[in-house]
């Protein structure tokens, strides 16, 4: 038994957080070597290699570099990934469940002809893993009928804390066979035309350790402000409402939900945020929950470990004074 | 361009589920059931590219028993041209050792019910895929996720099965009139991507895509005058036993874990002391 894990990183060496939690969960809970596959374009794919080798648990890693690369389009990654999973034969095909292996490894696994198990939260052993149905409002546990070949696993990367430190040497890096590699640049892929992704010095929404997450009752982008002031105050990110990313008020990309993104930070504090199903689903596994509404009876005062009925547009000035007092002490 | 649409029947998404008590499953506290959400976010992209002069025709398609006529009935009056309903492969009998074999329900209505009578993304992506070649369809467009299994895999096998390019998440869609390639606008972590795909190609479709027309009575009377063609895996080509069998078995199906009963706090202050002393996050 053996995973190959499929690498995210931003083509300047680092790696995705989430990547290093799919490698922990791989470590922790699956048989086997890991090896990463990390693919790319030029210079891109060495630094990433780089920082893969001593992620902890990583036994090898394999590169693969070439044009059709540079970007990670599900039509050229998934194909190398099933080409490669061919070769090597692990027993499990492991990424983390961000957009972009949400993208990839399912086609991936439509290639190799196996039924993916996706956004899994434990694994109980080769076979068995558990994941979340209904947008988090129950949990099943799937397991193979019939092991097949390869399994192929996405793995929620708030469910695993990410791999920290460095090992102390680190693992052997191999560029995979040109002729391996070149089966990706012969599928019909799309193109890419440009992006708008926004660099952020706040830390990333799904790993971040404190989340301040705002609703519709912020009634406007500027009043945001003071939850971003909150947020660098606290060292955390900004999250948002599916309703206050409709009204325009923050980028769909912070948008924390059953279709956004999912957060478990040690600390959530919401905002005048009633708490949709759909928005509990992506965030009720933060340790300590704070609500900061109007309404006593809104579902996520409920959720809260902590409520505070009061209006936000005083509670957070005040709470701004009172948590520089408190760093201030500490 | 012809555009195949996916619809697939679940649970209202406003209706609260609840865990069975013999943990095979979940149920509905309220028995209504609805097309899910993303597929009518992608039915109605494909109406609006029918209504720009894009799309020629727009074709709905479900895997279901008889009574899913009822959804591809609404899909009709939301603007499809035509459906095509797919009779399923027999549920699989329950996994040894699962909730579901355990206790068997007593009628065939609540075995419907468990999670595996349902088949898996990859043998609903194998129907799509036959349907597609069958349609000479020059896009696809599904969800990108159902609201029950939340798998989020059927876009993206389809595509792979097919060897087409795939634009998954998306909230926004470009076509030109006669034209050979769509551009479109995708959410992705940190942002959006925009990826121009040449047909034929499949897209999931995003929240942020558009909103759904409301179905008017008129539409629904003209609807039923529309046809819905019945069509079995044999007339698509698949083997039920081999290109639909489950590879996956659902154990049980628990509830999720419960938190501690919180309280309010009085003021700001409160709060703050709460953060600091009792759970110690700040």
């Amino acid at each position: 038994a053996s995973t190959l894990l499929y690498v995210e990183h931003n083509g300047a060496g680092g790696i995705a957080p989430a990547t290093l939690s799919a490698a922990a969960a791989a470590a922790q809970h699956l048989p086997g070597p890991l090896e990463a596959l990390v693919a790319g374009s030029g210079d891109a794919v060495a630094r990433a290699a780089q920082s893969v080798a001593t992620v902890p648990g990583v036994t090898k890693v394999w590169t693969a570099s070439d044009p059709c690369l540079e970007r990670p389009l599900a039509e050229t990654h998934a194909k190398l990934l099933a080409d490669v999973a061919s070769k090597l034969r692990p027993s499990h095909v492991l990424a983390a469940s961000t957009a972009q292996g949400r993208n990839v490894l399912p086609r991936a696994a439509a290639l190799l002809g196996t039924q993916p198990v996706t956004d899994v939260v434990k694994i109980l052993d080769d076979n068995t893993f558990v994941r979340p149905i209904y947008a988090g409002n129950a949990f099943a546990t799937v397991q193979f009928r019939a092991p097949p070949a390869i399994r192929v696993v996405t793995v929620r990367p708030t469910a695993f804390p990410a791999a920290e430190g460095s090992a102390a040497a680190a693992a052997p890096a191999e560029a995979l066979a040109p002729e391996l590699v070149q089966g990706a640049a012969g599928v019909r892929a799309a193109v890419w035309e440009g992006a708008d992704v926004k660099a952020s010095a706040r830390p990333e929404l799904g790993s971040a350790k404190v989340v301040v997450c705002g609703g519709r009752a912020l009634k406007s982008k500027e009043n945001f402000a003071m939850l971003e002031e909150l947020a660098d105050l606290l060292g955390g990110a900004v999250g948002a409402s599916r309703a206050a990313v409709d009204a325009g008020y923050v980028a769909n990309d912070l948008q924390v939900g059953q279709t956004g993104k999912v957060v478990a930070p040690d600390l959530y504090i919401g905002v005048g945020i009633s708490g949709a199903i759909q928005h509990l689903a992506g965030m009720k596994d933060s340790r300590t929950i704070v609500a900061i509404n109007t309404d006593a009876e809104a579902p996520l005062m409920a959720l809260a470990d902590y409520g505070l009925v009061a209006d936000l547009f005083s509670a957070v000035p005040e709470l701004l004074e009172e948590v520089r007092k408190a760093k201030g002490k500490a | 361009m012809k555009v195949l649409v996916g619809i697939k029947r679940v649970i209202d998404y406003a209706v609260p589920v609840r865990v069975k008590a013999d943990k095979s499953g979940v149920e509905a506290l309220l028995p209504k059931l609805s097309m899910n959400p993303f597929c009518e976010i992608a039915l109605e992209e494909a109406v609006r590219l029918k209504e720009k002069g894009i799309a020629s025709e727009v074709v709905a398609v479900s895997l279901g028993p008889t009574h899913f006529q009822d959804t591809l009935r609404t899909a009709l009056a939301m603007g499809a041209d035509r459906a095509l309903l797919v009779a399923p492969p027999a549920p699989p009998p329950p996994a040894p050792g699962s909730a579901a074999a355990a206790s068997p329900p007593s009628d065939p209505a609540a075995a419907a019910s468990s999670p595996d009578a349902l088949p898996s993304p990859l043998g609903v992506a194998r129907v799509l895929a036959a349907v597609a070649g069958r349609e000479g369809a020059g896009l696809v467009l599904l969800g990108k996720q159902a609201i029950d299994g939340d798998c989020n895999q059927t876009g993206q096998m389809l595509a792979g099965l097919l060897g087409w390019p795939q634009a998954t998440f998306a909230s926004k869609l470009e076509g030109a009139k006669g034209g050979s390639s769509v551009r479109v606008t995708r959410e992705v972590d940190g942002g959006l991507e925009v990826l121009s795909l040449s047909l034929p190609a499949v897209v999931t479709a995003d929240l942020r895509l558009n909103t759904p027309r409301f179905v008017t009575l008129p539409a629904m009377m003209k609807a039923k005058k529309k046809p819905i063609e019945a069509l079995t895996l044999a007339q698509l080509g698949l083997d039920p036993s081999r290109d639909m069998e489950p590879q996956l078995a659902t154990l049980r199906v628990d509830e999720p874990p419960s938190r501690a009963a919180g309280r309010k706090v009085g003021s700001v202050a409160d709060l703050v002391r709460a953060l600091r002393e009792e759970a110690r996050v700040l």
